[in-house]
């Protein structure tokens, strides 16, 4: 379990993140909504060590990650941050490989190309493995970052923006995805969406977070209502049923 | 292209640089040389070959390491300012101690190398624009502004000419006695070859490097200081060898991608295959006088870098 009690940070004088105190249940997706500048990066790259807080603690397994060696970290939580600029020439494979750095330090051993070969084979990227990253379109991309992180083998897996400059068809394919990870591997994957009904369909658990805070945290079903999406968006947001899921109604 | 054939080119150019110069020397009577013959190919050819190798490949190398730090193609010690502060740094050796010795001006220039590699990271890092091209641009800008502090202070004090020697890459001047330093190269590209997973790493980015445990802060000092010793070994020895740092990178990635550890074998061989050919060539154009070094990597490279540049496309993406 991760563990975030009363963690703030500061750009300059503006409070990015205030006092914001939450729980990440293991084994579920839990998803990061609300609207820009609400610090839901900030604060999952807070988790991920990515940057130092100013204040509070966050706790992994009940230790504070502060006090952790970053190398073992990288056994135990992953982080992939939008990556649609990225300039190395690297195949498939090779950034599937990487991946078992935190494990190798670079001397991949049998069972490491294992993890690699599984890796691929779970997102579905064998047939295109020794393509460079620049030759791929951007799901496929996206897919392969996913298979590094899988290959890292993780516990925790963040992600930032996932969906970001991909099609419905490829975001549907990166959720569900993300949703065997969780029921089949037994992983705990924590997401910063922007596209409400991507949360509402395929998470677990809502936090909506609003000028650094947090408005109100919970089950999907508990989230996704009207007054509760008022709140964190400041606008009428319709919800039908459809399918037994909740969808937002919010383009008119 | 393979490796092997890289293997092959150059053994047979070395072997041919054996026996080029003024001084006729056949493969034939290699096994029956006069003493003079032996003396100067003791003294003078196989010295030539072995800087001209060593020189080759680490800075082919030192051109890599810093592409794959900077995130950008056209980043290199030519046009990220090392060499002109490797130059600064001789001249403020020989200014403040009059006889200074190898080691001392070496010491220095390394110093001064790092410091101004340093500063061109820090620009960098302020940078908001990080177009491809802007960014070398302002490396040649720092790199000219160190260099006419050098000017300066080298008219001032009459060390002009003290100073040509650096800013031209030159192998006819190599001699036994003159480039042993040169060996110490050497272990640096042992190093960066076992930190070649670490650099591809650090070139991914920070956050990156970091999700994965790396100690980036760590790796990308030790590239930079990878990077600033090895230039000032081979200016102090043989001098600038403009761009190819640059060039010979760039190829090797064209084809084999951005994995140093598949990568550096072959900068390495090609870098060394290159300088042989521009020396050979510089050799026998104006037989018996020579083209230096500098000036041949000069015109062939600058020719390549544009190339290269008006072919950027392939990088913007």
């Amino acid at each position: 379990m991760v563990e975030i009690r009363n963690v703030s940070k500061q750009y300059g004088s503006k409070n990015v993140v205030e006092n914001v105190s939450l729980r990440i249940a293991k084994g579920k997706i839990t998803s990061f909504i609300g609207p820009n500048g609400a610090g839901k990066s900030t604060l999952l790259s807070m988790i991920s060590r990515l940057l130092t807080k100013d204040q509070g603690e966050i706790l992994l397994e009940g230790t504070e990650i502060g006090q952790c060696k970053s190398s073992d970290l990288a056994k135990k939580i992953s982080i992939l941050k939008q990556t649609n600029h990225i300039t190395v020439r690297l195949t498939i494979r090779e950034l599937v490989s990487f991946g078992r750095f935190p494990y190798s330090q670079g001397n991949l051993t049998k069972e490491d190309w294992k993890h690699v070969d599984e890796a691929i084979r779970y997102m579905e990227l064998g047939d295109i493995q020794h393509k460079y990253l620049d030759q791929l379109s951007g799901g496929q991309r996206q897919r392969a970052y996913i298979a590094m992180v899988v290959a890292q083998n993780t516990e925790y897996i963040l992600l930032d923006e996932p969906l970001n400059n991909l099609d419905m068809k490829h975001s549907v394919q990166i959720m569900k995805v993300l949703r065997r990870l969780v029921d089949e591997m037994g992983k705990t994957v924590v997401i910063v969406i922007h596209d409400i009904n991507f949360a509402s369909v395929y998470s677990d658990y809502i936090v909506a977070l609003k000028d650094g805070k947090v408005v109100r945290e919970g089950t999907t079903n508990e989230i996704i209502s009207a007054q509760t999406l008022k709140d964190v968006y400041d606008m009428d947001i319709q919800i039908e049923d459809i399918d037994e899921n909740k969808i937002c109604v919010y383009y008119a | 292209m393979k490796k092997r054939y890289l293997v092959i080119a150059l053994i047979l150019l070395s072997i041919a640089s054996l026996f080029i110069g003024v001084k006729d020397i056949s493969p034939l009577e290699l096994f029956d040389l006069t003493e003079e013959k032996t003396q100067v190919m003791w003294i003078s050819r196989v010295p030539r070959l072995i800087s001209i190798i060593i020189a080759g490949v680490s800075m082919s190398i030192v051109g890599l390491i810093m592409q794959q730090l900077t995130r950008n193609k056209f980043v290199s010690p030519t046009t990220a300012g090392t060499e002109d502060s490797v130059r600064f740094g001789i001249l403020v050796s020989l200014m403040v101690f009059t006889d200074a010795s190898p080691w001392l001006k070496l010491l220095v220039a390394f110093v001064f190398a790092l410091l101004g590699t340093f500063i061109f990271m820090k620009i960098l890092e302020k940078i908001k624009f990080k177009d491809s091209i802007f960014i070398p641009l302002v490396g040649l800008m720092f790199g000219n502004i160190v260099g006419s502090i050098t000017m300066f202070f080298a008219y001032k004090y009459d060390l002009i000419r003290n100073m040509t020697a650096w800013l031209h890459g030159d192998f006819s001047s190599i001699m036994k006695g003159s480039y042993e330093l040169l060996y110490l190269s050497i272990p640096l590209v042992i190093i960066a070859y076992l930190f070649a997973n670490k650099f591809t790493i650090a070139g991914m980015g920070e956050e990156f490097a970091i999700n994965l445990g790396l100690n980036y802060k760590q790796v990308v000092n030790i590239g930079l200081i990878i990077v600033a010793m090895v230039s000032s070994l081979v200016i102090l020895t043989v001098g600038t060898i403009p761009f190819l740092g640059l060039i010979i990178p760039n190829i090797v990635t064209l084809y084999l991608g951005d994995n140093l550890k598949k990568s550096l074998s072959h900068t390495a061989l090609l870098g060394a295959v290159f300088v042989l050919c521009c020396d050979i060539l510089g050799r026998l154009i104006i037989f018996p006088y020579e083209i230096s070094i500098g000036l041949m990597v000069g015109v062939v490279g600058s020719a390549i870098f544009i190339f290269l540049l008006m072919r950027r496309k392939a990088y913007d993406r």
